[in-house]
């Protein structure tokens, strides 16, 4: 009943056949989170998510792209309802299609965020030293996070987290351990497994394998596909790697300066990228037994706080014309639906082809 | 013959932890030899995890850490010897570091063209403001800054790339003859790494210099190395032309390593990611017994 109101100013298309039938777990719409700060008077505005609309189907995995200072990270924190001054947002909603419930977020009243943290929506960080307490044992972490939101008696709980550490091929001994007794890649194990305890329908990941190495990193990539596929959730797992991306994601989202630039399955994206940044991501990977010269991009990703005017990737952009310079490119969908671009050089590229 | 470089003879590095009792002893660098020429500037990287020993390794070249034993020489000095200041400042002007995080090696409370013009004095003698500009100026040109552009930042002011690059540029103020850089792409965003990677090759063509390329990212490696060594737990296990030992890795370890790097190609199949432990396994059993 919601898509009948809104629908028009949405670009997504009705949901056809070919696309999933069932509401999408998460529905981002015209999100804009902005930094507002006020000192001595002078008001400064970054506008870290700008527009950003998207949506994630259930048991996907969502890939999100994009370079430090993109906005990835306040991007996520919007959707796990984790803003803070002076982060604040100035638009939009994030719409959550749980099993039994569904939430709005910043549609009006606040929904209660206890009922639906752990339980429905979990996190996994970058940094599992610094989620893992570490004066504490493993299994009083289990406790802290999970318990609550679990609503089983302690030793049905116990049964249960020691059930799910086997699943994952981790043994029940790690629960005695403490964080620093435990190599990197374990802790990050450990973290993975803390945030699927509660078989969430719906799992951020902010980086979780930047600080890993090529051997381990590939080791819990393998684990969080596992987990993601039997648990059923769907996962948006951030990082600025592509190789990870190319590997993980059913669909990917590159972000550059605040907004959503490209989205499109993966294979598709990496197959034909359509943007000329994305192009640029794509072709300047180094490859194993390929020495060809990759071109580097000139300039440096634009301030936030006083984004160029247009299209914000204009003046590194090699294809850049007149109108990029004066009006944002609008995210427009392409190939039914299944991809979205923002790029009028792109845009004038398909219309010739049939394009919606 | 051309003469060497730097002589890299049978180094290790011993660390010991713990208290006054029961100390344990960390074998970090083990046996590590190689050679650079001095005629024939080259990047040659060295790979492995991380407490592999690579930058003990760095370090030791960089004349910072003693090694517990064996000998690195450059231009055959022992560097044991090198110890009296001005010995040491002549070694610092032929050899000089990068490190992996720009945000770190630059105080932020100071203007970066500081770092430039202090290297200036210390190395070229220059005693004059404008003298020292200009040698500023000249080294940033040669990674496509100018010292207009960064004169006066603060480093929070420019990008991580932009940051990178004058660390480069520092570095190439003395006219060093040998660069060791440590993990220098891994903190730099994906659209300006390949700008830093490229400067390397530059820097090796056009200004002779050679660089030792510390780094876990194999592609890169690959993409501008022309010689590597792979270490694992302080032991150097593989080493060769980078094409050839990347395109066919012969040790175990060189294999798992190859094995893990996730290739941009295969996007939208989990392949890589299903085959998981079990084949890494296979693979490894498989170049044991052949």
């Amino acid at each position: 009943m919601m898509t009948a109101t809104r629908a028009p100013a949405f670009p997504y298309p009705e949901p056809t056949m070919a696309m999933a039938t069932t509401a999408p777990v998460v529905e981002v719409r015209d999100l804009r989170a902005y930094y507002l700060v006020n000192q001595y008077g002078v008001r400064r505005e970054v506008r870290a998510v700008d527009d950003v609309s998207l949506r994630i189907e259930s048991n996907q995995i969502y890939g999100l792209a994009g370079e430090s200072s993109s906005g990835k990270t306040t991007l996520i924190k919007t959707i796990a309802a984790a803003t803070r001054p002076p982060l604040y947002v100035v638009g939009g909603t994030v719409r959550f299609n749980f099993r039994d419930s569904s939430v709005e977020l910043y549609g009006g009243a606040q929904p209660d965020l206890g009922a639906i943290r752990w339980k429905h929506l979990s996190y996994v960080m970058q940094g599992s030293m610094s989620v893992l307490n570490p004066v504490r044992r493993i299994k009083h972490s289990f406790v802290d996070f999970a318990f609550r939101h679990m609503g089983e008696p302690m030793p049905r709980f116990w049964e249960i987290v020691r059930a799910h550490l086997e699943r994952l091929h981790l043994r029940p001994s790690v629960l005695e351990a403490y964080p620093h007794e435990l190599s990197g890649g374990m802790r990050q194990r450990v973290t993975i497994a803390l945030a699927t305890v509660c078989r969430p329908e719906f799992i951020i990941a902010d980086e979780p394998t930047t600080a890993l190495d090529v051997i381990v990193q590939k080791e819990v990539l393998a684990m969080v596909r596992e987990v993601q596929r039997e648990l059923g959730s769907s996962l948006l797992f951030v990082t600025h790697d592509m190789a990870v991306h190319a590997n993980l994601c059913d669909r990917l989202g590159i972000m550059y300066a605040g907004r959503l630039i490209e989205e499109g399955d993966t294979a598709r994206i990496f197959k034909e990228p359509l943007h000329p940044y994305t192009q640029h991501l794509i072709s300047s990977l180094p490859r194993i037994g390929d020495r060809k010269p990759r071109q580097g991009l000139k300039g440096a990703p634009p301030s936030l706080a006083d984004p160029p005017t247009g299209c914000r990737f204009h003046p590194r952009c090699p294809l850049a014309m007149g109108i990029c310079r004066e009006e944002a490119p609008p995210l427009l969908p392409m190939e039914n639906g299944r991809r979205r671009v923002a790029c009028f050089a792109a845009m004038a590229e398909a219309t010739g082809e049939g394009s919606p | 013959m051309s003469t060497a470089l730097l002589e890299v003879d049978a180094v290790g590095k011993t660390y010991g932890m713990g208290g006054l009792f029961g100390r344990d002893r960390v074998r970090a660098v083990d046996g590590v030899s190689f050679t650079l020429d001095s005629g024939r500037p080259e990047i040659f990287a060295i790979i492995g995890e991380s407490g592999s020993g690579k930058t003990t390794l760095a370090r030791m070249i960089l004349n910072s850490v003693p090694p517990s034993d064996g000998q690195i020489r450059f231009r055959g000095r022992d560097l044991a010897t090198v110890r009296r200041r001005r010995d040491r400042l002549a070694f610092m002007k032929e050899v000089q570091p990068i490190f992996q995080n720009p945000f770190e090696a630059f105080n932020p409370l100071k203007r970066v063209d500081r770092y430039l013009f202090i290297t200036a004095r210390r190395f070229l003698g220059t005693r004059q403001r404008a003298a020292a500009e200009e040698a500023a100026d000249s080294a940033l040109r040669q990674v496509g800054l100018s010292l207009a552009e960064v004169k006066g930042r603060f480093p929070h002011e420019l990008s991580g790339g932009q940051l990178q690059r004058v660390a480069v540029a520092r570095a190439l103020i003395s006219r060093p003859s040998l660069i060791v850089a440590d993990e220098p792409v891994s903190m730099v965003d994906a659209s300006l790494r390949v700008a830093i990677v490229n400067l390397f090759t530059t820097l090796r063509d056009d200004l002779g210099v050679s660089i030792i390329y510390i780094t876990h990212d194999l592609a890169t490696a690959y993409y501008i190395s022309d010689r590597i060594i792979i270490m694992q737990n302080g032991r150097v296990v593989e080493s060769g032309a980078a094409r050839q030992v990347l395109d066919a890795p012969r040790h175990p370890y060189s294999i798992q390593l190859k094995n893990a790097v996730l290739s941009p190609d295969a996007a939208g199949s989990d392949a890589a990611l299903r085959s998981d432990r079990m084949a890494d396994r296979a693979n490894v059993a498989d170049a044991m017994t052949s």
